[in-house]
């Protein structure tokens, strides 16, 4: 009879060519997916793969996306990624996309993260593909070049977080909120586990909101995290032009019953209310409420985990009809170019635009410290992205706010934290 | 051996290489290496030097630089009461040893510190104590020994392109 498993060792196992993995475990894996960006990726390999006499083990595994420096800003970005054009265009990497957005949303976007995957991305983030049933763990750049060069890495097989969430989120609470008090609860340190997510308000979201999830399983410095595969995984992926053909066998990468955890936490969602992170850490959470009245100069919605079409949605919610406070600067860079195309084509971004927003490019842009809206000494900032480190979004002197695409929304309407159920009452 | 800086809990990645800094050539952004919490830092630390730090050292990004600009100022290992995964990772393919202390926080600023990685062994000569540490699992030793990931696997291709069995 085959060993009770959770999703991350059945995936593992089927990676390292085993029956059955357990954790703690070092194994040997293949991936089935190597990707990363323009400042992890092709810049950093090119020396290494030439010292080693090697080339890319296979192309096809691979996928490069521009977003740090894309667009660039100066000489120096230009170089790089022109560089990564050329790395791409020499190796045969056919799924490489510039001016595409962020490579957590686009490769999604493209069909390319399957259920049961082997994910190895270069980038801190990637743990988001795990929305999708994969295991996507992050990992430095001569990691990536051994990859590439190898199509293998070892890993110690991590342990298993359960965390399940049940009832159904008050109006104006998002999977961002979950986050940010998970940080607070879970802490930072959970490194070498998964979080694996469940229970029925799980269930009943969708991608973008599990990818949140998932996403940001980064900051609680976990491997990755997971959400086994379902309808709303495989709806997602056929709409996208990539239908998961055997449905049956990704649904049986899910733990089974008798999985073995190392913890298991269960929360009420229904008892759940907007979150904030104060500087200079995510893990520094407490209600938005508690903030209120924190002047605020900057409101950024942007990145890999706040700029998808459902978070411009919910910034349009607050803004319709509205106006940013003045002295505020609300810049909204969305996530991937075809978030931006589908914004446009259902009137979201002229309800931004109407209420005062600055459109930027989508990319990693400021949240990653390298595009337009940084700021500056004594600056305060509230940001729909993942870390508020100091120094992160600019100079070491600015203080930046994580909360929802509400609570952002909000707070530039107002010029100051609010709870953002107290506009979104108003709005009805 | 090397004198200890002392850092706190949760030194993220943005503090060891920040962003703004990051298209800089590698030994000019070293030079930014914690200057958010330690303006001196990168100007003071010689070869050979020990960072120690308490829990969940390297959080954050994936970004090696973070673990390049410490092995560029000389910096010859990292203690911490625990490091993050990827960090971690970054760390030992670059040869920079990253070791387990949960004691961390008996060391002082400036104590004369004598690490072993290979035998599992930190001797603070300052105070006249020691630490028997967590081994370093024998196939991570076994790159440290080569030098890094890159030096280790360029030796196991080598190997492999003779038609040596491994």
């Amino acid at each position: 009879m085959r060993r009770r498993a959770t999703l991350v060792e059945k995936v593992i196992a089927r990676a390292t060519g085993k029956t059955s993995v357990r954790a703690g475990d070092i194994v040997t894996a293949r991936v089935d997916l190597a990707f990363a960006h323009d400042s992890s990726g092709p810049r950093r390999w090119k020396p290494m793969l030439a010292e080693l006499g090697a080339g890319v083990w296979d192309p096809a595994k691979v996928a490069i996306v521009s977003d740090h420096y894309a667009p660039a800003v100066d000489a120096e970005s230009a170089e790089i990624l022109k560089l990564t054009r050329e790395f791409a265009r020499e190796h045969g990497v056919a799924n490489f996309f510039d001016m595409a957005g962020i490579c957590h949303l686009v490769l999604p976007e493209h069909g390319l993260i399957r259920p049961g995957a082997f994910i190895a991305g270069g980038d801190s983030h990637t743990p988001m593909a795990g929305a999708f049933g994969a295991y996507a763990a992050g990992y430095g750049a001569t990691d990536m070049a051994a990859i590439i060069a190898t199509g293998e890495t070892w890993l110690s097989v991590p342990e298993t977080i359960r965390v399940e969430w049940s009832g159904a989120f008050m109006r104006g609470v998002t999977a961002k909120d979950v986050m940010l008090f998970l940080c607070r609860e879970l802490g930072l340190d959970n490194a070498f586990r998964a979080i694996e997510y469940g229970g029925d308000t799980v269930a009943s979201m969708s991608m973008a909101e599990r990818m949140v999830l998932c996403n940001m399983a980064a900051e609680l410095g976990a491997d990755t995290g997971v959400i086994a595969p379902d309808d709303v995984t495989f709806a997602y992926l056929a709409e996208r032009g990539a239908p998961v053909i055997d449905e049956a066998a990704a649904r049986a990468v899910a733990s089974d019953p008798d999985a073995k955890y190392c913890a298991v936490h269960r929360f009420d969602a229904t008892a759940l209310e907007p979150q904030i992170a104060a500087p200079h850490s995510p893990d520094n959470t407490s209600p938005a409420a508690s903030f209120d009245g924190v002047r605020i100069e900057q409101a950024y919605i942007g990145a890999c985990v706040g700029a998808k079409l459902s978070d411009l949605h919910m910034a349009a919610e607050v803004l319709h009809g509205r106006k940013i406070a003045p002295g505020v600067r609300l810049l909204i860079a969305p996530a991937s170019s075809k978030t931006t195309e589908a914004a446009a084509g259902d009137g979201t971004l002229a309800i931004l635009m109407a209420a005062g927003a600055t459109l930027l490019p989508s990319g990693c842009g400021a949240c990653a410290g390298m595009g337009a809206g940084l700021l500056a000494d004594g600056d305060v900032c509230i940001s729909s992205t993942n870390r508020n480190f100091q120094g992160r979004m600019g100079h070491a002197g600015a203080s930046v706010y994580l909360g929802s695409p509400y609570s952002v929304a909000a707070a530039a309407v107002a010029g100051s934290i609010i709870d953002p159920r107290r506009l979104l009452s108003e709005a009805g | 051996m090397g004198r200890a800086f002392l850092f706190g809990d949760n030194i993220d990645t943005d503090l060891l290489a920040p962003g703004y800094a990051m298209k800089l050539p590698p030994e000019e952004l070293a030079r930014h290496c914690l200057e958010a919490i330690d303006p001196s830092f990168a100007a003071v630390v010689r070869r050979g030097d020990v960072v120690v730090a308490g829990r969940n050292f390297g959080l954050g990004s994936s970004r090696e630089q973070a673990a390049v600009s410490l092995k560029l100022l000389g910096v010859s290992a990292v203690l911490a009461v625990s490091f993050a995964r990827i960090f971690y990772r970054n760390a030992i393919n670059l040869g920079l040893p990253a070791i387990i202390l949960p004691l961390a926080c008996e060391i002082e600023a400036g104590d004369e510190l004598s690490i072993d990685p290979e035998a599992g062994r930190v001797e603070n000569l300052t105070q006249a104590r020691g630490y028997d540490v967590a081994p370093i699992p024998s196939h991570l030793m076994a790159m440290i020994r080569d030098g890094g990931l890159m030096p280790h696997l360029k030796r196991r291709l080598s190997i492999r392109g003779a038609g040596v069995p491994e």
